[in-house]
C-alpha cells in the first residue's frame, strides 16, 4: 500500500446538506466539552456519504473548521485511513475482497470480471462514470468467500459470471440484492443442517 | 526520591523522571532518535530500548517512568542486540547518501550507527522513496532519509504553536509534511533543522556550503532583537555560514528565531569596507587620513551646540560608552541621544526599562497583560515563553488590541488609552484580577511609550501595582520589551538626554538646527537632511549611509568583542567570530582616533581600559542611580494605542541586507495573498 493520493479535481466548496449537517451536531454533541476533535472519524465518513463516496479537500477544510482542529489533523486521519476515499470513485464503488480465504476460493476471478466490466485498473471509474473497482483486504466475511462489497452492502458466495450480472445491473442504474448468490441465510450452511443433532451431512 | 539500581548501580532520583533521564543521572548515555528533552515524549523510534528486570521484553526508556525499585540494566547483550535490531530496521530505508548530505558529521543516525550499525545490509528489497516536500524559503527537505522520529511535528506543534505540520499516510509510507505543503508560517520555523537527527530537513540558505568540522566555532550573543539569544556563530575564513543556538535556560532554552539564524548572509551583503564622501551626490572612496581630516576640520569650524548624535539599533555598548566620552569631553556637546524617535523612557531607575518579571519568571506567572506590543515579532523568544506557559501553567492573557495571531489564545481590549486609565485606577475587570493574581506580567511595549500620555500612565501604572503588593523585592511585575539589542545598553549608560520627557536632540535635529550630524550605525532616522553634514559611522549602506556626506566603516556584531544588555537587563558578551571587511575597524576605534585628532589625547588607552571604564560607570550608577525625570505636567489624553507594525525580516540593516530574510518576506506574503490559511 503506498501512500493516498489526493485528486487533482477539487469542488471549490463543501458543506453539509441540511440532514447531514443536523446529523453531525448529534455525533459532536457525545463528546464531552473540549473533546469534540473526537468527531473527526464520523464527521469524514458523513461526507463521504454525501459527497458520491469520496472526500474532497474542501470538506477537509469544512470539518477542520466545525472541530476547530488545524487543517493538518484532519488531513493525517484521512490520510491514515484506507477506507476513506480521496479520489472520486464511481456511484457504485466496488472493493473486492482478495485476502486469502477470498483468494483461495476465486477472488481474482472477481477481480478479472472488474476488469473487463468496469475499467482496466482499480481506481479508474468506468465509461459510463458509473463504476470503479478497488482491491481491498479482508472485509470479514471469509464465511462466504469470494465476496464484494458495493458502497454499504455485501454480496457473498460469488463466482465471475454472477459478478458479471451484478455488474450489468448497476450499468442500467439497479440497485442488485444483496447477500448470499448461493441462496443461503448469511452464512448458514449450504447443505441446510442446522444443528449438530443430525450427523448425516457432517 | 526514587531508589533504583542501574548497571548494579545504586542511584537516587527525583519523582517524575523517566528511565532514560534516571540513567543519565547516573552517567550512562542512553541512544536516541525521537526524544528531546523539551518535547512531549513519542517513543517511536526505540532507539532507547534497556532491560528491566521482570520485564521479558527490553522497554523504551524514554517513555517509561522510573520507580522505586527498578533494576535497568544498558549494557547486557540483550540490549545490544535490540538496539542493533532497532538500527537495521532504521538503515532499510535509509538512502546510503552520507557524502552528499549536508547533516554528515553532526547527523545523530550516522553517530549512532558507528555503535550498532551493521556493515552490511541484509535488505534485498528496493528502498523506499518519499517526495521532497516544501517546507518554504529556510527548510530544505530530503524525506527519504526521514526515519519518523516526529520530533518536527511535535516541535511544530509545542513550541512554535502552527500546527502546520503533519504525518500523513501511515506505516512505511508515512511522510511529514506541512499542509498541502505550504511554507510553515512561524519565527522558530527553522530550530526543526536542528532537531531533525538525520538530513531530512537541513538548512536551505546553507545548502552545500560547509562541512561542520571546516568551521570555526564561535560562542556568542545575537543582538537581532532585545532578547540577546546565546548563538554559536560559525566561519569559514571571513564569511559567517550558520547561526546556530547554544543552550541557555536562562534566556532562549535552546531555541532561536529565524531572524536570528538566517540575517547572517546580511553580514556580507551591502558592506561599506572604506571610508566613502559625498562629493556633488556621489560617493567617492578616500583613505581613512583623508576621512580625519575632511571630518576634524568640520568639527574644529563648528561650535559643540551644533553638533548632535545618535546611536542605532545595533550599536553595542563600548560604542556608545566611547561616544558618549567623546561627546562630553572631547566636543563637549550635549546632543546625544539613542532614541530616533519621541519615545518616553525615565532611566532613573533600572526597573523602569526592562522587563523585570525575567524570561524565567513568565513561567511562574499566572497573569499576563500586553499593553502596545506583539511580542511573536518583537521578542519571538519571549514569545515561546508565554506559549509554553499558556500550555503548562494555562495561563491567563490579555491584550489591549488585537495584534494578530500570537499562538496562545488572548482576550482582546480595546487598545484606547482610556482603558488603561480605568485599568491603573482599578476601576476595570482586569484591575481586580491584576490584584488577586499572585505573580501578573504587564508587558508594556515600545508602542506604549510613544503615546502622549505615556509618562502619566506609566506612572500611574507603577502607582497602582505598588499598591497592591505587585511591585515587591520579590517580583516586579512590569515587563518592558524593547525593540532592540542596544536599547537597554543605552539606557543603562545614560544616553538619553533626560531633561524632558521629549527627546530634545531629535526635536533639534529634525528642526535642522544642527551642522554636523553623527549617525552610529542609526538607520531610522526619519528627518530630511538641510545643511547638516551628516556624518555615518557603521556597518551597512542604508537609509542612513544614503544620507551621509561621509561614511566611515564599521564593525558588526560578529566581528568584535563587545557587550550587549538584553531586555531583561543582562550583561552579556558577544566574541569575535570574523574581523571587519577591507579597512572597516571597529567602531570604537574610530572615534577613538577622532578624539586623539581633535584633543591630541586619545580618550581610552585600549580596549580593556574602555571596558573597565564601562563596568565601573554601570557599577556606579547601580549605586547612585540618575537624575529622575520631573514629575509629569504631561497630563492625560484620550487615544488610541497604535500597536506599530514591525517589519519582521526586515528589523535591522544587517536582516534589510539579507537576502534570505527578503525571501522569507515574499513567502509570506505570497501566503497571504493566496490566502492558503482560508
Amino acid at each position: 500500500m503506498s501512500i493516498k493520493k489526493i485528486s487533482k479535481y477539487q469542488p471549490e466548496k463543501f458543506e453539509f446538506n441540511e440532514n447531514n449537517l443536523k446529523i453531525s451536531k448529534e455525533i459532536i454533541s457525545k463528546y464531552p466539552e473540549g473533546k469534540q476533535k473526537s468527531a473527526v472519524m464520523s464527521l469524514l465518513y458523513l461526507v463521504q456519504n454525501q459527497n458520491q463516496n469520496w472526500i474532497p479537500l474542501a470538506a477537509m477544510k469544512y470539518i477542520a473548521k466545525l472541530l476547530h482542529m488545524p487543517y493538518i489533523k484532519v488531513y493525517e486521519v484521512a490520510t491514515f485511513y484506507s477506507m476513506y476515499n480521496l479520489t472520486p470513485v464511481g456511484k457504485y464503488f466496488y472493493q473486492v475482497c482478495t485476502t486469502t480465504p477470498c483468494m483461495l476460493r476465486g477472488a481474482y476471478k472477481l477481480v478479472e470480471a472488474c476488469k473487463e466490466k468496469i475499467s482496466k485498473n482499480e481506481n479508474e471509474i468506468s465509461e459510463d462514470g458509473n463504476c470503479s473497482w478497488v482491491e481491498v483486504e479482508c472485509l470479514g466475511a471469509c464465511v462466504n468467500a469470494p465476496m464484494i462489497q458495493i458502497n454499504e452492502n455485501y454480496y457473498e458466495d460469488l463466482s465471475k459470471d454472477k459478478l458479471l450480472k451484478i455488474i450489468d445491473e448497476t450499468k442500467n442504474g439497479k440497485q442488485p440484492k444483496p447477500g448470499s448468490y448461493k441462496g443461503r441465510f448469511n452464512s448458514a450452511p449450504e447443505t441446510e443442517r442446522t444443528t449438530l443433532n443430525n450427523l448425516k451431512n457432517a | 526520591m526514587l531508589k533504583l539500581k542501574i548497571n548494579d548501580k545504586e542511584i537516587e532520583v527525583e519523582e517524575g523522571l523517566t528511565v532514560l533521564q534516571a540513567c543519565e543521572a547516573a552517567g550512562v548515555e542512553i541512544p536516541r532518535f525521537c526524544y528531546h528533552e523539551r518535547l512531549s515524549i513519542a517513543g517511536n523510534c526505540r532507539m532507547c530500548l534497556v532491560e528491566m528486570e521482570k520485564s521479558p521484553k527490553p522497554i523504551a526508556s524514554c517513555a517509561m517512568p522510573a520507580t522505586d525499585g527498578m533494576n535497568i540494566k544498558t549494557n547486557t547483550p540483550l540490549v545490544e542486540k535490540a538496539r542493533k535490531g532497532v538500527m537495521e530496521f532504521l538503515l532499510v530505508n535509509h538512502p546510503l547518501d552520507c557524502p552528499v548530505c549536508d547533516q554528515g558529521g553532526e547527523c545523530d543516525l550516522q553517530d549512532q550507527s558507528m555503535y550498532y550499525g551493521l556493515d552490511k545490509s541484509r535488505f534485498k528489497e528496493n528502498k523506499r522513496y518519499v517526495s521532497d516536500k516544501y517546507m518554504g524559503p529556510l527548510i530544505k527537505t530530503q524525506m527519504t532519509r526521514c526515519i519518523h522520529c516526529t520530533r518536527c511535528i511535535r516541535f511544530a506543534t509545542e513550541v512554535a504553536g502552527v500546527p502546520e505540520l503533519g504525518a500523513i499516510g501511515r506505516g512505511e509510507d508515512m511522510q511529514i509534511t506541512t499542509y498541502l505543503e505550504k511554507a510553515m508560517e512561524s519565527e522558530l520555523s527553522a530550530n526543526v533543522v536542528d532537531l531533525c537527527p538525520v538530513g531530512a530537513l537541513t538548512s536551505k540558505p546553507y545548502v552545500f556550503e560547509a562541512r561542520p568540522w571546516e568551521l570555526k566555532k564561535t560562542e556568542t550573543i545575537d543582538v537581532m532583537d532585545a532578547v540577546g539569544s546565546n548563538i554559536r556563530v560559525d566561519s569559514y575564513g571571513w564569511e559567517v555560514k550558520r547561526v546556530l543556538p547554544r543552550n541557555n535556560d536562562d534566556i532562549n532554552e535552546e531555541w532561536i528565531s529565524d531572524k536570528t539564524r538566517y540575517a547572517c548572509d546580511g553580514l556580507k551583503n551591502q558592506r561599506l569596507d572604506t571610508p566613502y564622501v559625498k562629493i556633488d551626490d556621489q560617493f567617492k572612496k578616500i583613505t581613512w587620513k583623508e576621512a580625519y581630516d575632511i571630518l576634524t576640520k568640520k568639527i574644529a569650524n563648528v561650535l559643540p551646540d551644533k553638533i548632535a548624535g545618535l546611536t542605532g539599533d545595533l550599536t553595542d555598548m563600548e560604542t556608545m560608552y566611547i561616544v558618549k566620552e567623546f561627546f562630553e569631553k572631547t566636543i563637549k556637546s550635549p546632543n546625544l541621544d539613542c532614541r530616533s524617535d519621541h519615545i518616553y523612557v525615565d532611566n532613573s531607575n533600572r526597573s523602569n526599562y526592562i522587563f523585570n518579571p525575567t524570561l524565567n519568571g513568565i513561567e511562574q506567572s499566572d497573569l499576563v497583560v500586553i499593553i502596545g506590543a506583539n511580542p511573536r515579532f518583537e521578542a519571538t523568544i519571549l514569545n515561546s515563553r508565554i506559549r509554553k506557559s499558556y500550555l503548562n501553567n494555562n495561563l491567563q492573557i490579555f491584550s489591549y488590541g488585537d495584534v494578530g495571531n500570537l499562538t496562545y489564545p488572548y482576550k482582546i481590549l480595546p487598545n484606547d488609552t482610556s482603558e488603561i486609565k480605568s485599568l491603573v485606577d482599578g476601576d476595570s475587570q482586569l484591575s481586580k484580577k491584576i490584584i488577586s493574581a499572585k505573580k501578573p506580567i504587564v508587558i508594556l511595549g515600545q508602542s506604549f511609550f510613544k503615546i502622549k500620555s505615556a509618562q502619566t500612565l506609566f506612572d500611574q501604572l507603577n502607582n497602582f501595582l505598588k499598591s497592591n503588593g505587585k511591585i515587591n523585592n520579590e517580583w516586579n511585575s512590569i515587563g518592558v520589551i524593547s525593540n532592540h539589542s542596544a536599547t537597554v545598553g543605552a539606557y543603562d549608560l545614560d544616553l538619553i538626554n533626560n531633561e524632558s520627557s521629549r527627546n530634545i536632540t531629535l526635536d533639534k535635529i529634525q528642526n535642522n538646527t544642527n551642522e554636523i550630524l553623527f549617525l552610529f550605525g542609526q538607520d531610522n532616522l526619519n528627518f530630511t537632511k538641510k545643511n547638516e553634514f551628516v556624518v555615518y559611522i557603521g556597518t551597512h549602506g542604508d537609509k542612513g549611509a544614503e544620507m551621509s556626506d561621509l561614511i566611515l566603516p564599521g564593525a558588526a556584531y560578529t566581528e568584535k568583542e563587545s557587550h550587549y544588555t538584553n531586555l531583561e537587563g543582562k550583561l552579556q558578551k558577544t566574541y569575535k567570530a570574523s574581523y571587519p571587511p577591507g579597512d572597516a575597524l571597529e567602531d570604537w576605534e574610530i572615534v577613538n582616533k577622532l578624539s586623539e585628532l581633535i584633543k591630541r589625547k586619545k580618550l581610552f588607552k585600549n580596549k580593556n581600559e574602555l571596558i573597565d571604564s564601562m563596568i565601573n560607570y554601570l557599577k556606579l550608577k547601580k549605586d547612585k542611580g540618575s537624575n529622575t525625570l520631573e514629575k509629569s505636567k504631561n497630563e492625560f489624553v484620550n487615544e488610541k494605542i497604535a500597536i506599530s507594525e514591525m517589519d519582521y525580516y526586515y528589523s535591522n540593516v544587517i536582516a534589510r541586507a539579507s537576502k534570505t530574510m527578503s525571501e522569507c518576506k515574499n513567502s509570506l506574503l505570497k501566503l497571504m495573498k493566496t490566502g492558503t490559511d482560508g
